[in-house]
């Protein structure tokens, strides 16, 4: 069970990282990643959601969705569900923060209304179902792979803050040198794709 | 004329001048993650252009009806339902396809590009425009991935929908069809495309001193 699990955290984090080997929140990832602090905050807000999407995910489509699955709910409902679920989950998030925790929602609040179109947050809801994991793996890997996407992200920003003093050709300023380092780090983490054998 | 311009212009604002993958960098993961053949591209692209066609018309049909507080949530019930749609379609007929796009067919609905013109365009505009809209853009959609797909495609595969592209002993370049690979075209791509807006600014510019003289 434990080294399951913590296959499952290696996975996510380093082998299919979300960004760099599944191709997963890649619009947050550019358009969030130029300073320091807001990638932070992002990553934060981003871990948040994702483990608590994975969670209330799994029990609604275990729970509801797979009872009536003869009259083709999983079908049907699946991806409708799991979006409503999210968008939900990130208000009624947003409203409670706002109430008992202000600092917390000075920092990520702006975050948090973008993460309802983020595709990493319902794609990680989509995998755990697809994995078939159980309730605790699902939670681990929901939250372990947040935790991949904010490394993608606060590397991309340390590297970007220093773009900034960096003279670039002015076609490839903006997003085509993002792309192209990003190339790069793509290429460096394929290197722990060793690191688990399927 | 003056009405007809612009509804011509509404279709072709898509495809080149506000092209969603080259200009807008919308809609990114799909494009970087389906497009390791051009024939995934184009499943892609024209499944997402028909949930967008599709969204567009019905958003823009309700658009009165909807509370201004509600209508993220009411845009993503409608795209939702369309995706809904591809997804049973893909897996009846195109079973291989399915397969190959895996978990972005549902993936579609957050796709940023649909939601975006959904908000920005299609509720603020009548259906005929909005159906428009999202048939111009959809075009450019599907004809960036099919480019970006077929360029990974010839290095990394040596094949062009399937078909063999250089002779038979020229290697392929697998790192093309590799995560990083995907990264770097869409890099170049859009350097090329950077270079080419700014080499026509420069002469435009250049014209306008001269007509000044």
């Amino acid at each position: 069970m434990i080294a399951k699990l913590f296959i499952i955290v290696i996975a996510s984090i380093f082998v299919n990282n979300f960004v760099f080997s599944r191709f997963l929140g890649i619009c947050p990832y550019l358009g969030v990643s130029k300073q320091w602090s807001s990638a932070m905050g992002m990553g934060l807000a981003v871990i948040f959601v994702m483990t608590m999407a994975s969670f209330i995910t799994w029990i609604i489509f275990n729970f509801i969705l797979l009872p009536f699955e003869k009259i083709g709910a999983v079908d049907v409902l699946q991806t409708i569900a799991f979006i409503l679920t999210i968008a939900a989950l990130v208000q009624v998030v947003e409203m409670i923060m706002k109430k008992t925790a202000p600092a917390l929602y000075k920092a990520l609040g702006i975050y948090l209304p973008l993460i309802t179109t983020n595709c990493a947050v319902l794609g990680v809801t989509l995998l755990n179902i697809k994995e078939s994991y159980n309730l605790i793996e699902t939670v681990v890997h929901g939250f372990s792979a947040g935790v991949g996407f904010t490394l993608a992200l606060l590397l991309m920003a340390g590297i970007r803050e220093r773009l900034e003093y960096a003279k670039l050709p002015k076609a490839v300023q903006g997003f085509a040198i993002a792309f192209i380092i990003a190339s790069l780090m793509s290429l460096s983490f394929l290197g722990f794709s060793g690191l688990i054998s399927e | 004329m003056e009405e007809k311009q612009s509804i011509f212009k509404v279709f072709v604002n898509g495809i080149f001048r506000e092209n969603p993958v080259f200009v807008l960098v919308l809609g990114m993961c799909p494009t970087l993650a389906v497009t390791t053949s051009a024939i995934n591209g184009l499943g892609m692209g024209l499944a997402a252009s028909f949930v967008l066609i599709c969204s567009n018309l019905i958003v823009s049909l309700v658009r009165r009806f909807i509370p201004d507080k509600v209508r993220i949530p009411a845009f993503i019930v409608v795209i939702a339902t369309f995706v809904t749609i591809v997804q049973f379609v893909m897996k009846g007929f195109f079973p291989s396809l399915d397969k190959a796009l895996g978990i972005f067919i549902p993936l579609i609905v957050v796709n940023c590009i649909i939601l975006g013109r959904a908000e920005a365009f299609a509720s603020k505009n009548d259906p005929f425009r909005a159906v428009l809209d999202g048939l111009g853009m959809g075009i450019g959609f599907t004809l960036s991935l099919v480019l970006i797909g077929s360029i990974r495609e010839i290095l990394g595969a040596n094949k062009l929908f399937g078909y063999l592209f250089f002779p038979q002993e020229f290697p392929p370049l697998v790192f093309m069809i590799l995560p990083p690979g995907g990264f770097l075209t869409m890099g170049l791509l859009l350097m090329f495309f950077n270079w080419i807006s700014h080499r026509r600014a420069i002469t435009e510019a250049k014209k306008q001193i001269a007509a000044k003289e």
